[in-house]
């Protein structure tokens, strides 16, 4: 029996029902133009969701069309699942980052978790082989029981899903800060690994080939998944709860293994993942990039549960499935590879020629709709946007330092500093070696991944300062893919590209999508300086609790390629008696700093800290060449906090101490987050290669066997303290603020 | 020598323990699936880490009662070397091979680290190339590796010179800080601690090769003639 309580599409239209899928009146009048008729229910799911921002990007594509995204090595930018880099010998790496920001504000664990399998699917969507998971995390500050709870939780999503499908989560960077109180962000990012012959494209070619569905069956979560996650978050947001995704990871692995066991059969035509708006969005785009149609029968789709309507099926984001289509009368070798591992792949469609997506359901067409209509003709917004006074008021500000009247005391609380404390207590939970790659663990600026089989390696790493971005986005934008490529250096890596995670608050506001066309702007100026490119990434929008915005947060995940693993570096110090220098001077820039958040009761002001890409570009290039000489012995930026204690940071974890010389105004030395600078050390023996290879390094200590820091500005002690005392504190900050065992 | 890395559903440190055996030991290995009923043409068989069944039900329950699961008992009837690493070794617990069971962390939590390991009994195939009370580096990853048994349990496996390796600190609250244990005839061991992550310095410690070595030194001083 079939019976059905949707509304009729009179009904849908009269009541306005349309509205409450996130269609407004013009958008659905349009729908109701491209069809000639009054779309069904399931139909007007299926625009709802397609034409969703999460899917269609109809805001934020003005904007994304300023990214610089070619470069002669880009082999595949943005528009598939993941970008893909060539990194020589016939191999490329695949990347891109994602967010599940809205499902972890709910839900954290299956928030999170469903986030990093959502990722890793899309990698090997393209063929490719995940090697590596990073993260990039803000949450509020650790001081009510639900903030600790969100991020618990979502670290143990994450943990959760990567340890179990075997994939190292290698990197990250966590924030604190209130602007995320309410709208936690949870990116993540996947690192694949492929040969160039096996790339692999989400398309419907061939009429009368096979569409065939595998993996898990599809139930009822995740409806409207996409929708929800471009609305603003509110008290009511609890009821959405449905709308989050409960992952499976052991499912994911057994598909991730049959789905690269596919990819060398020559029966595979196409395959894309079944992410954001599930089967809708797969079926659609496959056929719609490649000029065709597609027919399913609904009956066919593997269903968890009974009585599912096509609305439901359609809109379901049930995870670990994926849509392909292979060469007609081969389905039984498909059925039986995946049989092997205990996976279901059903023939449910076909391909035709006529552009439409057609599905049938009990004998008769439950949606008819053209693929293009879905996939490419969503409304694109050019949004009001308008120069909030806010940051008027900031530009018009002298730059201030705070007063600081102990500068151990301040580094020691600087040290205890969520954002910039030790993150071991997140890392400790994460497998962050399985597949016995990982040269660089969590800890270092970018983490690294060798190559098996050749003698090369990876550096990735997340990078974004939003603080800065909210003070200045353009320049603030600039930064953040400044910082990453810094990290990426340090650790002896040339930067190939980066994906980029866009977070904002609403479009709506003309004051949040000058901050996103702003920092737009800033990150492709770096790309283009830095030599950079935008091979694919993700934007959120809506990040709003009770109206008000989250910093603007563009999460900048950047691959770089280590051409000789003798090359790969890490910030610790390495041995007594090693010369250190710092690259770049120290100018009176507080603005964002964490010292001014410190001293500040939490707010920050005035402007961000200035950066030349120029001055960048330069002295990037010229570490890299000593580090690629072998003069350098550790490199290290210098970000959040500044000087001292991205010098204490060296020192952690080796028994080792420093003794340096710095001149200026104390508080500046110490403590200003001027940007473009390095704190490196070298062999006695290097000293005369290192100078002449990096002009702008000037000696100011050496590292010491005894386990002390001594800081001297102007000939005046300014620092002495044991290195284990300040690594205490260092490491105890989140356990402590967590109230949990260390 | 030739070792038989078996890959239940879920396993995914499979390829670093073949790996470890073809590029750092040197010998022959093959990964075997779950499925297959015969071991027979091996002469080592390596348990991988992992979740193998997604660690449903409990870590190792379902993989215990795999087709293999019997050919594996066979192996180890017979005197072959059977190591099994971490959920390898759940399942070894789970299949009666070894005895005791696995709590989850003391900490609830996941647990990735290198951590110190003591060398207990160095009179075992696996551990012939260390010196007794030797210290080793080897990184664990597991979330239910709390070893716990009875006491009459534990006081058989310290008569027997069960216990092969102990944590040199607490790591997540395993009775007596058992790291790893052999059977009675000392050919199956089974260990928390992953030795095929530790055989590279260039990944920050190659103490677990000697592992592998004492394995294949056994075989060859029992196989080879005039070794």
């Amino acid at each position: 029996m079939s019976l059905t309580l949707e509304p009729n599409p009179q009904q849908i239209k009269e009541e306005k029902l349309y509205r409450t899928m996130g269609l407004t009146d013009e958008e659905f009048g349009k729908v109701e133009e491209i069809l000639g008729r009054l779309p069904n229910y399931a139909e007007t799911g299926l625009f709802s969701v397609m034409w969703s921002e999460h899917c269609s990007y109809k805001n934020s594509k003005p904007v994304l069309r300023k990214f610089p995204t070619e470069g002669e090595h880009v082999l595949q930018g943005p528009g598939e699942g993941a970008g893909i880099v060539d990194i020589g010998d016939g191999q490329a790496v695949v990347f891109k980052i994602e967010s599940h920001n809205h499902p972890s504000a709910i839900e954290p664990y299956q928030g999170a978790a469903t986030g990093v399998g959502g990722i890793i699917r899309d990698v090997f969507s393209m063929g490719a082989r995940p090697v590596a998971i990073l993260n990039s995390l803000r949450f509020g500050e650790l001081e009510t029981s639900r903030v600790k709870y969100l991020f618990e939780e979502v670290v143990a999503g994450i943990a959760g899903y990567g340890n179990c499908i075997g994939i190292p989560t290698v990197g990250g960077e966590i924030q604190f800060d209130p602007s995320y109180d309410g709208n936690p962000l949870v990116n993540a990012m996947c690192v694949g690994l492929i040969d160039h012959k096996d790339i692999q494209k989400g398309q419907a070619k061939g009429v009368g080939n096979t569409v065939m569905y595998v993996g898990a069956k599809t139930g009822r979560d995740g409806i409207h998944g996409a929708t929800f996650a471009s609305e603003e978050l509110s008290e009511s947001s609890e009821e959405k709860r449905p709308a989050v995704q409960v992952g499976d990871p052991f499912m994911e692995k057994l598909l991730l293994e049959a789905c690269l066991e596919l990819i060398h059969n020559d029966a595979l035509i196409g395959i894309q993942d079944m992410g954001a708006a599930g089967l809708t969005s797969s079926s659609a785009e496959m056929a719609s990039k490649s000029g065709s149609g597609m027919e399913m029968n609904l009956d066919l789709i593997p269903q968890r549960e009974t009585g599912m309507t096509p609305y439901e099926m359609m809109l379901s984001e049930s995870q670990e499935r994926m849509l392909i289509v292979v060469k007609k009368g081969r389905e039984k070798e498909i059925e039986d590879l995946f049989a092997k591992y205990g996976l279901e792949a059903a023939s449910v469609g076909v391909v035709t020629d006529d552009k439409m997506l057609r599905l049938l359901h009990k004998g008769e067409v439950a949606a008819e709709v053209p693929v293009d209509a879905l996939a490419e003709d969503a409304p694109v917004y050019h949004k009001p946007s308008a120069e909030p006074q806010y940051f008027r008021d900031f530009q018009a500000m002298e730059p201030k330092a705070p007063e600081v009247a102990d500068y151990k005391e301040t580094l020691v609380k600087l040290l205890q500093q969520p954002t910039i404390s030790s993150k071991e207590w997140v890392y400790d939970q994460y497998d962050y070696q399985v597949r016995t790659n990982t040269v660089v663990a969590p800890g270092s600026d970018a983490a690294v991944i060798r190559l098996r089989g050749t003698n090369k390696a990876l550096a990735m790493t997340t990078d974004c300062n939003s603080r800065y971005i909210y003070l200045d986005p353009k320049t603030g934008g600039k930064i953040a893919v400044a910082e990453a490529a810094r990290n990426i250096i340090c650790s002896g890596a040339r930067p190939l590209a980066i994906t980029d995670g866009l977070n904002y608050g609403s479009p709506e506001n003309p004051g949040v999508f000058w901050q996103l066309e702003e920092s737009a702007d800033g990150i492709s100026e770096a790309c283009l300086a830095l030599q950079s490119p935008v091979i694919g990434g993700n934007v959120s929008l809506y990040n709003e609790t009770n109206g008000t915005a989250i910093y603007p947060t563009p999460i900048i995940g950047m691959v770089g390629l280590i051409e000789d693993i003798a090359h790969i570096t890490t910030q610790a110090a390495k041995q007594a008696g090693d010369l250190v220098y710092v690259i770049g001077e120290a100018e009176n820039e507080f603005g964002g700093s964490e010292l001014q958040k410190m001293t500040n009761g939490g707010e920050i002001f005035g402007k961000s800290p200035a950066i030349d890409l120029t001055v960048e570009k330069a002295r990037q290039d010229a570490l890299l060449a000593a580090i690629q000489n072998g003069v350098v012995q550790s490199a290290h930026d210098i970000s959040e906090g500044g000087f001292a204690v991205a010098l204490v940071e060296k020192l952690f974890g080796t028994g080792l101490g420093a003794d340096v010389s710095l001149e200026g105004e104390a508080t500046v030395a110490l403590f200003a987050e001027t940007q473009s600078r390095f704190i490196v050390t070298v062999k006695a023996e290097n000293k005369e290669a290192f100078e002449a290879a990096v002009q702008d390094a000037k000696q100011i200590g050496e590292v010491t066997a005894e386990p002390v820091v001594s800081i001297q500005v102007n000939g005046e002690e300014v620092v002495q303290a044991p290195v284990n005392e300040l690594e205490d504190a260092w490491k105890g900050a989140i356990p402590c603020l967590l109230n949990s065992e260390a | 020598m030739k070792f038989a890395v078996i890959v239940f559903p879920g396993s995914n440190c499979d390829v670093d323990m073949y790996h470890a055996v073809k590029d750092e030991l040197g010998e022959q290995v093959d990964l075997v699936w779950h499925d297959v009923d015969n071991l027979d043409q091996y002469d080592g068989i390596l348990l991988p880490g992992g979740f193998s069944y997604g660690d449903y039900l409990r870590s190792g329950a379902i993989a215990h009662m795999s087709n293999v699961m019997a050919a594996v008992k066979k192996a180890a009837e017979a005197g072959k070397p059977v190591l099994g690493v971490c959920n390898g070794f759940q399942i070894l617990l789970e299949s009666g091979l070894l005895p005791g069971a696995m709590l989850r962390n003391k900490n609830l939590k996941f647990i990735c680290r290198t951590v110190e390991l003591t060398v207990e009994n160095n009179e075992t195939m696996f551990t012939s190339l260390y010196e007794k009370g030797e210290k080793i580096s080897i990184p664990v990853a597991h979330g239910e590796g709390n070893y716990y048994c009875d006491d009459e349990t534990l006081a058989k496996l310290k008569e027997n010179n069960q216990i092969a390796f102990t944590y040199a600190s607490d790591v997540n609250g395993s009775l007596s800080d058992i790291a790893g244990i052999t059977n009675e005839k000392g050919n199956v061991l089974g260990m928390m601690p992953h030795p095929e992550r530790a055989v590279d310095d260039l990944l920050g410690s190659a103490d677990g090769l000697k592992l592998f070595q004492s394995i294949v030194k056994h075989w060859r001083d029992s196989h080879v003639v005039n070794a």
